[in-house]
Parts: structure tokens; C-alpha cells; sequence
């Protein structure tokens, strides 16, 4: 026990505060910088208000597509919001520190997406019920989104970062990151919105939260592994 | 055993064994072919449901069983890339991509044919469908990841970690997608499962057409591998030799 | 079990006459990927071996002009 005290006291600090001062840097960076806090939540209703112009003003019909028109909203906002994760980092030196520190690096790749989520996942899961009575979300409908969402983002930031560390070196990336990513998201996707559906039609949705749930476990403990790994290839 | 394992890593040996390969394999394949293709379309009878139609499943099935092994051979590829940074894994891994894209293309293009049939429109969100179009997805990300990264040693650790993400998410791709759509509609009375209530004379050409077929997925991994190898060590002697070597090109 | 289905060629061509033009897009499709997915491959090795040999050619050149410069 001593001795593991010791070894900590040499390489400085413990891997948790480490983990806490990570996810304090990216918060305040993320607060003192309001634009990229904002930029995700006006995507997120905009595409919103665009459905409706699209489909039809007729409650019934939105009503319907509602559901899947918040999923895939949400979706695209957390893809939009991802390039704050990694790339200013990189581009100021701060990502090669990261990866040098003696403390494992999933545990600080799991507090940069963590943040990510408390930015860009987060503010989506909060709004999202107003946006969903803008689409005539059927009312008993409300809990289950919500709750979806909340387990679903966090998903949505923990696979688009593997995505964000494989590209962040590139100069191009254009619209790589999405192609990347988005094919991994359809299972969220699929499970979360159709939640929602199945609960507008009175059906159980017990097996949906299993299944996110499980996923959720899954994402979290593999996919940090994977960005890390990728965060060690791109940044070289 | 090791001394085995350290060979297969070199892509000299792979190409000069390839080349005494090669040749069987085509004639494998032309035989199987044949026979497959004669069978499939001059002697399986008439299904009592689809009529004529059941020549289409003779290439679909085959196709879409192949494109499926891609992905999993893919990440087997990577990790090998990974952890004992064998260069022609990553040569193979580079290879399949386009080919798992090419069969997963074909799968749905013949699917959708088919579907025309079956269903009376060219798609369908059904289930297998729907999880070929994703897998399409995965390998043209796969692709267009290779093709944006310039370093080839950073290109090949970024698209192993991607295979592998990928073909973890396969199966939970895969197993989201039939739960999705099982729910919605009731499966169809239509088995597309080939060895159920089917006699043999419409199985057996299956299974030679999927032999075949498997033969020349394995004749067009090795061709392009071949084409990696070249590109990749043209300014080894034992290439340059090779190129002096060959006449009239 | 192993008897031909079809009389004659014309009617082989037919498939039933409902469906002809699927089955014979579906066959089609197969053999353009099975010649694509062959043809391809040597393309590109040709393509290789001829740019190899004109850069050796051409190395061998400027070695043979540096030598009589000598």
C-alpha cells in the first residue's frame, strides 16, 4: 500500500484527479468560448424546425415522424459538435501532453468525452422536449425520449470521438469524420427512437433500455481504448 | 513454428507463393463456375413460389454470405497490423476493403433485384437489406479513411483500429436491425434460407456456386495483395529484378 | 433430377417470360463484377511494370551520361 503511494507520488498525481482536472480544463475552455456551447444547441433546433417544412404542418403526420426526427437531429448535432474535441488540442500542442502523461490515457480520453457529452449531449437532452412539442410528441411519449436521449448521446460522443481521434491529424477531413462515424451510430439510433415509438403505440419498452443500456457499457468501456489507440497513431 | 509465422509476414515469400497458387486457383474456379452456372441456370427446376426466379439466388446467396466474411477478415487483418506489425496483414486489410465493398454492392444491387420480385417494389427496409446497405457504409469509410491519410504505416494503424470498431459493431448493427424490423412487420413466409425445406438439386449448385465464388474472392484478394506488394517494395532488388525480369508489358 | 428445364434456346432466353429481364440483370451484374474484380488487378500491375521499367530505363540513362562525362 505504501509502496503504491509512493510510486504515486513520483509520477506526480493520482489517475482520478487527473481525470477531474481534464474534465475541468475542457469545461472551462468550453465555457469561456460561448460560440462552440451555442453552435450545437442552434443546429439542433434548426434542423428540428426544418422537418416540418418539409413533411407537412399536419399534426398527425409529424406527430408520427417525430420521434425519429429528434434522434436524427440529436445525432447530427453531437456529429457537428465533435471537432471541438480533439482539434484544438492538437493544434495547440496540448494533445501530445495528454498522451505523454504517466496516467492511462482511457481514463483521460473518458473525461474529454464526458465533457463533450455535458457540452454539446447534454443541452440537445434538455431542449429536446420543447422541440418535441413543437412536433406534437404524443405526451406519454415525453419520459421515454428524454430518457433515451440520455442514454443515447453519451454513446453518440464516445463513438464519434474514435472517429474524431483517427482524423484529427488530417488536413482535409471534409466530410470523412461522418462517414466514419454515422454507420456506427445506427444501432443507437434504431433503438432510440424506436423507444419512442413503440411507447406512442402502447407498447413495453423495458427490452429498449436493456439494449441501450448494455450498449452504453459497451461504448464505455472499449471505446475510450479505441480512441486512444487512434489518438497514439494521429498524433505522431 | 515461429519461423513459419515470421515467413508469412514476409511479402516476398506471400508473392512467390502466390504465383505457383494462382494458377490452380483459376482452374478451380473455371471448373466450379461452369458447373455451378450450367446447373443454376439450365437444371435447378422451377420453384413451385417464384418460378424462374430462383436462378437469382444462385448469385445472391453466394454474394452476400462472401461480402459478410469480409468484414471479420478485415479486423483479423488489423489486429494482426496492430500487434506484431506484420506488413502484409496490412497489405490484405488494404485489399479487402474494395473487395468487401464490391461484394456488399452486388449483394444489394442482386438483393434489390430480387426484391422486385418478392416484395413487388426494387427496396425494401428489410431487415438484411438494411444491415448490407450499413455494411456498405462501413467499408467506404474504411476506404475513404485509407485514402485521406498519406503516411501508409499511420494509415495502416488507423484503418486496423477502424476495422476493428467496425466489425465489433457489426454483429450489434446486424442484431438492431432484424429486432427493428421483425417488430414492425411479421417475418415473410418467404425463406430466403437456402438449406431448409429445399431438396438437395436446389442446394447442392448452391453450395458450388458459393465454392466458386469463395475461389474467386480468394483469386481477387490475392491479385490486388500481389499489386500492394509491388507498389509498396518497388525499390527492393528482388522487385526490381522481377520488372527487368518481365518482357513486353 | 438431372433433366434440362428448357427445350430450346429461345425459351432459355425467355426464363418464363415474366421475370427475364431480372434473371438476366442479375447475371449480368455477376459477370461484370467477376470480370471488373480480374481485369482490374492487371491494369494495375501493368500499369506498374511499364512505370517501373521507364524510370529503370531512365536511370539507366543518366548513369550511362554521368559515366561519359567522366
Amino acid at each position: 500500500m505504501n509502496n503504491a503511494r509512493e510510486i504515486q507520488d513520483i509520477k506526480g498525481v493520482s489517475t482520478w484527479s487527473a481525470f477531474c482536472a481534464t474534465l475541468r480544463r475542457d469545461l472551462v475552455i468550453a465555457l469561456k468560448r460561448r460560440n462552440d456551447l451555442l453552435n450545437p444547441i442552434m443546429f439542433f433546433l434548426i434542423v428540428v424546425s426544418l422537418f416540418p417544412l418539409g413533411i407537412s404542418p399536419d399534426p398527425v403526420e409529424l406527430s408520427r415522424v417525430s420521434a425519429g426526427v429528434v434522434w436524427v437531429s440529436a445525432l447530427l448535432a453531437s456529429m457537428l459538435s465533435l471537432d471541438n474535441l480533439y482539434r484544438a488540442d492538437y493544434e495547440d500542442g496540448s494533445l501530445e501532453q495528454l498522451l505523454l502523461s504517466p496516467q492511462p490515457l482511457y481514463f483521460l480520453v473518458l473525461a474529454k468525452n464526458i465533457a463533450h457529452w455535458l457540452i454539446s449531449g447534454l443541452p440537445v437532452v434538455i431542449l429536446s422536449p420543447l422541440l418535441a412539442y413543437m412536433l406534437y410528441l404524443p405526451s406519454e411519449a415525453y419520459w421515454t425520449m428524454v430518457l433515451t436521449l440520455l442514454i443515447g448521446t453519451p454513446v453518440l460522443s464516445l463513438f464519434g470521438s474514435i472517429g474524431v481521434a483517427l482524423t484529427v491529424g488530417l488536413g482535409s477531413r471534409g466530410l470523412i469524420l461522418a462517414v466514419i462515424v454515422l454507420p456506427l451510430a445506427t444501432p443507437v439510433l434504431i433503438i432510440g427512437a424506436k423507444a419512442v415509438t413503440d411507447v406512442m403505440v402502447g407498447l413495453p419498452v423495458g427490452s429498449h433500455f436493456a439494449l441501450l443500456g448494455a450498449i452504453l457499457a459497451l461504448a464505455l468501456t472499449m471505446a475510450p481504448l479505441a480512441s486512444a489507440a487512434a489518438l497514439r497513431i494521429s498524433v505522431n | 513454428m515461429w519461423l513459419w509465422f515470421a515467413k508469412l509476414g514476409s511479402p516476398r515469400w506471400f508473392y512467390e507463393l502466390s504465383d505457383k497458387w494462382l494458377p490452380w486457383l483459376y482452374l478451380s474456379m473455371l471448373i466450379m463456375m461452369s458447373i455451378g452456372l450450367f446447373w443454376a441456370l439450365l437444371i435447378v427446376p422451377e420453384d413451385y413460389q417464384q418460378g424462374q426466379t430462383i436462378r437469382i439466388m444462385y448469385i445472391h446467396v453466394p454474394v452476400a454470405s462472401i461480402s459478410l466474411a469480409c468484414f471479420p477478415l478485415m479486423a483479423v487483418a488489423g489486429t494482426i497490423t496492430l500487434v506484431w506489425k506484420m506488413k502484409l496483414a496490412d497489405m490484405v486489410a488494404q485489399s479487402v476493403a474494395p473487395i468487401g465493398a464490391w461484394f456488399t454492392g452486388l449483394a444489394l444491387a442482386t438483393g434489390a433485384i430480387w426484391g422486385d420480385q418478392i416484395w413487388g417494389t426494387w427496396w425494401a427496409w428489410d431487415a438484411r437489406l438494411t444491415s448490407l446497405l450499413i455494411q456498405f457504409f462501413l467499408f467506404i469509410g474504411v476506404i475513404a479513411l485509407r485514402s485521406a491519410i498519406d503516411s501508409t504505416d499511420a494509415a495502416a494503424k488507423a484503418c486496423a483500429v477502424l476495422a476493428i470498431v467496425g466489425a465489433i459493431n457489426v454483429p450489434i448493427i446486424k442484431y438492431s436491425v432484424d429486432w427493428w424490423n421483425t417488430l414492425h412487420q411479421p417475418a415473410s413466409n418467404f425463406s430466403m434460407d437456402p438449406v431448409s425445406p429445399n431438396p438437395p438439386e436446389v442446394w447442392v449448385p448452391l453450395l458450388v456456386m458459393i465454392c466458386a465464388v469463395y475461389i474467386f474472392f480468394a483469386i481477387a484478394l490475392i491479385l490486388r495483395t500481389r499489386n500492394e506488394i509491388l507498389q509498396r517494395e518497388r525499390r527492393s532488388q528482388w522487385v526490381i529484378d522481377l520488372v527487368a525480369r518481365e518482357k513486353n508489358v | 433430377m438431372f433433366a434440362f428445364q428448357f427445350s430450346s434456346l429461345s425459351e432459355f432466353l425467355q426464363m418464363g417470360g415474366v421475370y427475364t429481364f431480372h434473371i438476366w440483370a442479375v447475371y449480368l451484374l455477376f459477370a461484370v463484377f467477376i470480370g471488373y474484380n480480374l481485369l482490374q488487378p492487371k491494369m494495375v500491375r501493368r500499369h506498374f511494370l511499364r512505370e517501373q521499367k521507364r524510370r529503370a530505363a531512365r536511370d539507366e540513362e543518366l548513369a550511362s551520361k554521368t559515366n561519359t562525362q567522366k
